[in-house]
């Protein structure tokens, strides 16, 4: 390869311009639409482009250089994203979040290595979507904390004890983790839950029965609440 | 160092990189090897690239070079006839425009072909393109417009035939009276 590059500069050294700026700008516009149709006629399908981005997706992975995989999943909440790395589930969002901003948190917070790779996500796609229907009451999969940390991560991982069909209040959950003043602190706590619906901060409440606030908004507590209660109920 | 999701990368440039891996290697699943394994080298160097890179052709050079690799793995291994690569019809598919400008591309000279990936399918300056392939500016631009040439039967459809062939969409170069030049720089 070295060799061709080689001989052509060689042997195109010297060669002066005259005759060539005539010929190479006969006319910028045709120019143009020639370029945009070869453009035109040389695009890929959706398709084709789809089938090699999976196909980098499982290379990476197999590799180990799939830091974070993400996909998409519909709930009657909305689609959520899901993020994992190789420890395990590292964030749930939902789309009033703007998943694309959830992403470059990620990549800002976690690593720039992140792949849609949905391979990685079936476990926690599946158990979400069972979870909507109501089949299933207890999430069984591997949880990274990465995007939280101390006393956030102490409550959250509180949370996940929390049964289905249970609440607690912000103050229980203070008092529970040993630290009864930080009532304040539970609710931020709550509120920047990198895991929301698999670690359901939506089982908090307010001591007085108020909803208090939800990273999903209201609407989507309330439905996880009354899909919880009346599958109990049922 | 670079923080953007990986995957808004490869929506923005995939399709780039792929016409420049078609161009280069054919319509082939080569090609798709080596759209694969430039984002897999990129995917691994992605965190280390400085936020003022340029990202496209940062990936059109990383395209060149796999692409190179999957030359000269041709030829390592062109013994047996199985796994020579599959050659085009230069007459083209009849009523398929884009099968028939790739297979135009791929009778292309080695130059052409090149300049016309990483010109006019990339998007890259001639300046840098010439700093990729090699050879001066000059050169590249008439080794482009030489192969617009060669394809403008292909290009504007009018100009085709069914199932005919196109003479210009196929032979290599046309030589024109003032490109006398061009004898002593090939």
């Amino acid at each position: 390869m070295n060799d061709s590059i080689l001989n052509d500069s060689i042997l195109n050294h010297g060669i002066s311009n005259h005759g060539i700026s005539n010929h190479s700008t006969p006319s910028q516009d045709s120019g143009e639409t020639e370029r945009n149709t070869l453009l035109r006629l040389t695009a890929p399908t959706a398709a084709e482009i789809g089938a090699l981005r999976n196909r980098l997706a499982l290379a990476a992975d197999r590799e180990g250089i799939l830091d974070v995989a993400y996909t998409t999943v519909d709930t009657p909440v909305g689609p959520l994203l899901l993020a994992a790395t190789e420890r395990g589930l590292v964030r749930v969002a939902f789309e009033r979040e703007g998943h694309d901003q959830v992403l470059q948190q990620l990549a800002a917070k976690v690593s720039p290595r992140i792949v849609r790779a949905p391979q990685r996500l079936d476990a926690a796609a599946r158990q979400i979507t069972e979870y909507f229907a109501g089949s299933r009451t207890k999430f069984d999969l591997g949880l990274d904390f990465a995007l939280s940390g101390g006393f956030r991560e102490q409550v959250q991982r509180h949370l996940t004890q929390i049964g289905y069909g249970h609440t607690e209040s912000y103050r229980d959950v203070a008092r529970i983790v040993g630290n009864p003043r930080a009532v304040r602190a539970v609710g931020t706590a709550c509120a920047t839950n990198p895991l929301p619906v698999v670690v359901p901060c939506h089982r908090v409440l307010r001591a007085d029965g108020g909803l208090g606030g939800y990273i999903g908004g209201l609407a989507a507590k309330t439905s996880l609440l009354a899909l919880e209660s009346a599958t109990v109920a049922g | 160092m670079m923080k953007t999701p990986f995957d808004v990368i490869v929506a923005q440039h995939a399709a780039t990189v792929w016409r420049v891996c078609r161009a280069v290697l054919g319509v082939h699943t080569d090609a798709d090897d080596a759209w694969s394994e430039t984002f897999l080298s990129a995917l691994q160097a992605w965190p280390n690239l400085p936020e003022d890179a340029n990202v496209e052709a940062w990936l059109v050079t990383i395209a060149r070079r796999k692409a190179i690799d999957v030359i000269r793995f041709r030829k390592r291994h062109a013994i047996t006839v199985d796994e020579l690569p599959e050659r085009h019809s230069p007459h083209g598919i009849p009523g398929r425009v884009d099968l028939d400008l790739w297979a135009a591309i791929a009778a292309l000279p080695e130059k052409q072909r090149n300049v016309v990936a990483y010109h006019h399918l990339a998007g890259i300056p001639y300046t840098q393109v010439a700093e990729i392939i090699g050879g001066t500016v000059e050169a590249a631009r008439r080794a482009g417009s030489d192969a617009i040439r060669s394809l403008r039967g292909t290009i504007q459809p009018g100009a085709i035939q069914p199932g005919a062939i196109q003479p210009g969409a196929i032979q290599p170069r046309v030589i024109q009276p003032e490109d006398d030049s061009k004898g002593s720089a090939l």
